[in-house]
């Protein structure tokens, strides 16, 4: 009952389809142009941390003088860098790509629907996306630059800073408009499209993932939509929500009303700004859960813990945030409730990352590419949540706040964890998606060097960060005697950083070139996986399906005892 | 990607006891529930946050005559939308358009009455960055108002062009006056908190 | 057929008196603000009205109290949330470490 297929134009067919697998690849695409992107952003920051106001060979000098004059970076454009890394990593990179990309490509396969329950919100979702990311990347080139108040933007400073912060605001609203829209379109296909036999309980952990992923951007996210109507109030109708009565800028006082709060700010940025970090990695482990499940032919250890857990964690995202500001003169009882909040939600992380360890035991491990990314991730994560512990203490926090430890930390989660389940589930469903494998060696070439430049570039930020290097300090701390003993670490991360960039490059052309020249699968299903994904035609249609779907059993049905083959399809009555 | 096959658009799915779009507009309702009350706590922050003697009372600026009537308009708005999803259900089209025309009028009327009041708030020079509380006062005003002028519009488009799916699929289109209705009731529920807080407290 | 027109007009029948009470209770709200009552009383009397008014918008023009277990889940855990976002703002505002300077 696929939909048959009829002329239709370049734009209708790549751009303007309502088709979720087509939306997904819009969101791949754009998300991973906008990774990049970003990843560049702060190689050239890692230059002016590396070699302080040397000027940069060979490409200082495309900048400008308004930027790098004479090749070297002004501090003012270092802030536009670090500000826009953060915003572009976390808005417009990673969690399109995990939740726009993988979400809207996989969930209806996942589920055995023929696509989300509203098409047409799908594809308005990824446009508005894209528009904030236009106005994103305009901010550049306004006066003044992009936004330079770091991603966080707190008053006074963000208020009164550049137009550039604008446009950013801006774009904020054009994303989260983007995401509450996908939100609920994610949710409502889970809960109404899920196909006859396809209960809860047999739904695979990544679509799990992806619906408390869903909840949370749905409620956290118009706190922040809310802040930055105000913050544009402040900026362009001149209230005062978060300038304070009798603030001096430049020893003079502004002509402004006053008694507004700079803490409110920053309360309802991490009410969304927490939950967001989960949004960040929970449909990561939906992806690892999944690889791993099928390179083990083993079913994943503790189903209904993974999902109790993975439930839990969004349920406490929203009671943690103010473990970002314990700095902010907290007193007692309510730092103490924070701490309390923060150190229960670590529970359900350790449970899911230990239930994933604990697939391993007994399994018969294949070691293909995305079972190597998907195993690197358990580590990394282990050591980001780790790391974590002392940040969500407030004693602890105290000399760590906003130094390169909390760099460190919080870059291990998403890069060495978060990114290497995205690459995972690349190369795991890219077969899939396009008919055809891609190159083992290439894939080899670029697991281990990323692998071990993402551990050359943030674990010396651990060390920087416990001598008390802060962030987004232009000079790196050179100018911090107490400082001198940890700074040639800062070379050695910026060359780290660098060669993680030219160990990209094997994924760069695997990824294009296998699609134009790989293999051709010999079957739909080449990693002989049970979820419904891998019962389409390859790649599959519009609407998915070429038979009717019905669902007899649990998705990890990997050597059930007594059956023909080591994996029993969801979809298939015999085992 | 057509309804042809997208199931659950007018029949309800049976374990959950809904159609997709009545799901989703209570998960968007949700996401505006969190928006208003961000805007909520900024309120109480800002004034337990003022210097004593520094918040006005909301009567000593506002024009509770007017806020009041208003918010008699509003819930009248809200009877006759409900009022039209019910009259679909009888299969009496006249009434529908009726009804659905008075709600687009209430809101017109509602739209109308603040305009005269942030009028006369510019003509006295009272101006958001005036005060915290004139500020909070437009800006959650303001963000309702363009609510209802959004629902003015979805509305006005189910009046008028949108009607035709009647002739063609009418269960759809009551589910979408359903849906629209609990959309123009939410925002009347945010009036019946906005109105107190703001003009007479 | 006629049990549905039926019971549609049954539903007409509480629209209207849900529709007679909100009008009421805001002539009560208006009223109850004339009595100056002390800003912590006014407050809480405001907001019970207010709730009373809202419950009923919910429950009946938005059949509220006839919807299905899973939107009842959703509000629940929206409530809790906007429940958070509301109060602990303000709660962390009123707990702070006396003695150090405090900028208004």
């Amino acid at each position: 009952m696929t939909h048959p297929e009829h002329k239709v134009t370049f734009w209708k067919k790549y751009l303007f389809s309502t088709d979720h697998k087509q939306i997904g690849y819009l969101y791949g695409f754009t998300g991973l142009i906008f990774l990049f992107f970003g990843f560049c952003l702060v190689m050239l920051m890692r230059w002016q941390l590396a070699y302080p106001e040397q000027p940069l060979p060979l490409i200082g000098k495309w900048f400008g003088e308004t930027r790098m004059p004479g090749g070297v970076m002004l501090p003012e454009f270092y802030n536009q860098l670090g500000a826009m890394h953060g915003t572009i990593m976390v808005f417009l990179g990673v969690v399109p790509i995990a939740v726009g990309a993988f979400g809207n490509w996989l969930i209806p396969l996942q589920i055995g629907a023929r696509d989300m329950a509203f098409p047409k919100l799908n594809l308005a979702s990824y446009w508005a996306f894209f528009v904030g990311g236009v106005i994103m990347l305009v901010s550049f080139f306004v006066p003044g630059g992009a936004a330079s108040s770091g991603w966080t933007s707190y008053p006074p400073l963000a208020n009164i800073a550049t137009i550039g912060q604008t446009l950013w605001l801006f774009g904020m609203v054009a994303l989260i408009t983007s995401s509450l829209l996908g939100a609920v379109n994610m949710i409502v296909t889970i809960i109404q499209l899920r196909a006859p036999g396809m209960t809860f309980g047999r739904l695979p952990f990544f679509v799990w993932a992806q619906l408390v992923t869903s909840f949370l951007l749905l409620l956290a996210f118009p706190p922040l939509e809310a802040a930055g109507v105000l913050q544009l109030m402040d900026r362009l109708a001149g209230t005062s929500f978060f300038m304070p009565s009798g603030l001096m800028i430049s020893g003079q006082q502004l002509p402004i009303s006053g008694g507004g709060n700079v803490l409110l700010w920053q309360h309802l940025f991490w009410f969304l700004a927490h939950p967001e970090v989960y949004v960040l990695i929970l449909p990561a482990m939906g992806i690892v859960g999944e690889v791993i499940a099928n390179n083990c032919r083993k079913p994943l250890y503790g189903y209904r813990m993974l999902v109790g857990s993975a439930i839990f964690i969004g349920f406490m995202s929203f009671i943690v945030w103010a473990h970002h500001m314990y700095l902010t003169n907290m007193g007692t009882a309510i730092s103490s409730f924070f701490q309390a909040t923060t150190m229960i939600i670590s529970i359900p992380s350790v449970i899911i990352l230990a239930c994933l360890f604990l697939t391993l035991w007994g399994g018969s491990i294949r070691f293909n590419i995305p079972m190597l990314f998907a195993l690197a991730f358990l580590p990394m994560f282990g050591i980001g949540g780790l790391t974590g512990l002392p940040l969500g203490l407030a004693a602890s926090d105290i000399p760590l706040h906003d130094t390169y430890y909390v760099i460190g930390h919080f870059h291990y989660v998403v890069a060495p964890g978060t990114i290497f389940a995205l690459f995972a589930g690349i190369y795991y469903w890219f077969p899939k998606a396009t008919g055809r494998k891609m190159s083992n060696w290439l894939g080899h070439l670029h697991f281990w060097p990323s692998l071990i430049c993402m551990n050359l570039i943030f674990m010396p930020m651990m060390i920087q960060g416990l001598a008390g290097v802060s962030r987004r300090l232009y000079d790196g701390g050179a100018s911090y005697e107490y400082l001198q003993g940890v700074l040639h670490w800062n070379v050695f991360i910026s060359h780290g950083a660098w060669m993680l960039a030219f160990s990209q490059i094997p994924f760069i052309i695997n990824f294009f070139g296998s699609m134009i020249k790989g293999k051709k699968v010999e079957s739909d299903n080449v990693w002989d996986s049970t979820t419904l994904e891998w019962a389409t035609p390859t790649p599959p249609p519009h609407g998915n399906f070429v038979q009717d779907i019905e669902v007899y059993r649990g998705p990890y049905e990997y050597s059930v005892p007594g059956s023909k083959r080591d994996f029993s399809p969801q979809n298939e009555k015999e085992i | 990607m057509s309804s042809e096959y997208m199931p659950y658009t007018v029949e309800t799915r049976p374990d959950t006891g809904l159609y997709n779009a009545r799901l989703g507009i209570w998960l968007f309702l949700a996401s505006e529930v969190m928006l208003f009350g961000a805007l909520f706590s900024t309120y109480i922050l800002l004034r337990v946050g003022a210097e004593p003697g520094h918040w006005p009372q909301g009567a000593s600026i506002l024009n509770v005559p007017i806020g009041t009537f208003n918010t008699a308009i509003l819930i009248a708005s809200s009877m006759t939308m409900v009022m039209s999803w019910a009259s679909l259900k009888l299969k009496n089209f006249g009434k529908y358009k009726l009804y659905m025309g008075l709600t687009i009028l209430f809101a017109l009327v509602f739209l109308g009455m603040k305009y005269i009041e942030y009028s006369q708030k510019f003509e006295h020079h009272l101006f958001p960055s005036h005060s915290t509380y004139l500020a909070i006062y437009f800006t959650l005003t303001g963000l309702h108002a363009l609510h209802i002028i959004g629902g003015v519009i979805v509305n006005g488009y189910f009046w008028g062009p949108g009607s035709r799916m009647w002739q063609t699929d009418p269960g759809r289109f009551t589910n979408r006056i359903e849906v629209a209705g609990l959309y123009w009731h939410f925002v009347d529920l945010v009036w019946i908190f906005l109105f107190p807080v703001l003009y007479l407290l | 057929m006629s049990a549905e027109i039926e019971h549609v007009n049954a539903e007409v029948k509480k629209y209207l008196l849900v529709f007679i009470g909100l009008l009421f209770l805001t002539m009560v709200t208006v009223a109850a603000s004339y009595l100056h009552l002390p800003l912590a009383m006014a407050v809480l009397l405001a907001l019970v009205i207010a709730t009373i008014k809202g419950s009923l918008v919910v429950c009946y023009f938005m059949h509220m109290i006839s919807e299905k277990r899973l939107i009842y889940l959703v509000l629940g855990f929206t409530v809790t949330f906007f429940a958070a976002v509301l109060l602990l703002p303000m709660v962390n505002h009123h707990d702070i470490i006396r003695g150090a300077e405090v900028v208004h």
